[in-house]
């Protein structure tokens, strides 16, 4: 298993596939969660009744697999709509909006464990929506979502491996590509494996640390 | 003054407040007593503008609270409230609770808001807990605390809403001598209580509600001695065996 045929060039061509996985992973979280916060704020404010579009439409996004919405979307966008988008950016948008719907539902959930009494306090000194929102209910509900939110940022990272079928060759596409070639695959196994630990082992540090510090309170 | 005229609330088919008329002059000490249920807490949130009315008027300053135009924020900085839960903000300390709304609210600068803060904190016997955070205080504490938070934003009116009711017997000394204290500064306050020794020494006048109803108001002498509504008596008489 130590006298390998892997050479510098493959771990090269392994760190590339790891820079796509980081990148269509941070690009769909960053935005997925934007979107989710803006989407989950609104589903809060307006009730049930108003938001059930929406809702119909994030749980679209939630219940279909990733894999079918990735091959249907570049269908869609390429066939019907004609557009010349790259596989990067169709991968991209979808894993965003397959992000923004379950945290849309994060979000939801956590405002909604923001006590009232204590929003009506701060209505009562004389704070506008927004100052309620930012002051209170945002750092509130920004501990009560943090650990769902963690897992949610670490399970778009290990569903990002879907997006090889848009032609998006990140890590685990590019591992199977030397595998192929190789016929090493319990080696390439363990590295690829160890890249996606490498990459999430902090984030869920970072997490748990917030978690501690804040219990604190 | 706010004046209250012949207001009207009902939630869904339940009519809780059945046309009150009151008046509360600058300076006077109102304590309003009543039964559970008997629209005390929303009066006071309609005060304030947290609930909407369904007619008459209340006027606060000769503002009036549930017109079209009111800016409802602008008028809570004239309206301190305390509730009966602590509504302590738990991710701020205590001095950071105080500091909030004068900064956010009324745009004061941090070093000056957190000198009214600290003023005030020490006012409500809590000069020492400031960089504390709200869990690690008593319920006590968290009330004077809240109350502490509101008068930072210097208001004309403090409204109380049985802000001892939820506290450990214990502690309900230290929130109501903190309360006695605003009313010998000449504050002018409601306050809801069920804690009628106090409501005697400290009030000009009592209003008693009965569902929905403003049965009698008059001096603590007329209502704890010698109330003319009959079930004002029956009341008075439950609370003070
Ligand atoms: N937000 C609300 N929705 C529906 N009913 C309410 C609401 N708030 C209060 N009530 C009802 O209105 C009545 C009066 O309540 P409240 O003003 O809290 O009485 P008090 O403070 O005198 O005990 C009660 O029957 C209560 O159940
Ligand atoms: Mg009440």
């Amino acid at each position: 298993m130590f006298e390998t045929a892997l050479t510098f060039q493959d771990m090269m061509f392994l760190a590339q596939g790891a820079v796509q996985t980081l990148l269509v992973t941070a690009i769909a979280v960053v935005l997925g969660t934007a979107l989710g916060i803006i989407f989950g704020v609104f589903r809060f404010q307006v009730g049930p009744w108003w938001a059930a579009p929406l809702t119909f439409v994030l749980d679209v996004f939630r219940s279909i697999p990733l894999l079918i919405q990735l091959v249907l979307a570049n269908a869609f966008l390429g066939m019907v709509l004609k557009l010349k988008l790259s596989g990067f950016t169709v991968a991209c948008g979808v894993l965003t909006l397959y992000t923004a719907a379950y945290c849309a539902e994060i979000v939801r959930g956590a405002i909604g464990a923001v006590p009232s009494t204590t929003r009506r306090a701060a209505r009562s000194l004389g704070m506008s929506w927004r100052q309620d929102m930012a002051y209170i209910v945002l750092p509130l509900a920004t501990r009560v979502a943090l650990p769902s939110w963690i897992g949610l940022a670490l399970g778009v990272m290990k569903d990002s491996a879907l997006v090889y079928i848009v032609q998006v060759t990140e890590l685990l596409k590019s591992t199977q590509i030397l595998i192929t070639r190789l016929q090493e695959p319990l080696l390439l196994l363990i590295i690829c494996g160890a890249f996606y630990f490498v990459i999430s082992f902090p984030i869920a540090r970072f997490g748990g640390y917030l978690e501690k510090r804040w219990s604190n309170d | 003054m706010i004046e209250i005229e012949n207001v009207r609330k009902s939630f869904g088919p339940l009519e809780v407040l059945k046309g009150i008329d009151l008046t509360v002059k600058k300076g006077e000490v109102l304590t309003i007593i009543g039964g559970s249920g008997s629209g005390k807490s929303t009066l006071l949130t309609c005060i304030n503008g947290l609930e909407p009315i369904d007619s008459g008027r209340i006027r606060v300053d000769g503002t009036e609270v549930h017109a079209r135009g009111t800016d409802l924020n602008k008028l809570r900085r004239k309206l301190g409230i305390v509730f009966q839960q602590w509504n302590a903000f738990p991710h701020l300390t205590v001095i950071e609770n105080v500091m909030l709304a004068p900064r956010k609210v009324l745009g004061i600068g941090k070093a000056e808001a957190a000198a009214i803060a600290e003023k005030q904190l020490s006012h409500v016997g809590l000069g020492d807990k400031l960089d504390v955070y709200p869990s690690r205080l008593s319920g006590g504490q968290q009330q004077r605390m809240a109350i502490a938070r509101a008068l930072a934003m210097s208001p004309g009116y403090m409204l109380f809403d049985e802000v001892t009711s939820a506290l450990d017997p214990q502690l309900v000394g230290e929130v109501l001598d903190t309360l006695r204290m605003l009313a010998s500064e000449g504050m002018t306050m409601i306050c809801v209580t069920h804690e009628m020794k106090f409501a005697r020494e400290v009030s000009d006048r009592v209003a008693f509600f009965s569902k929905g109803v403003m049965a009698e108001i008059g001096t603590p002498q007329q209502i704890f001695d010698a109330p003319l509504n009959a079930e004002t008596a029956a009341f008075v008489k439950l609370t003070q065996d």
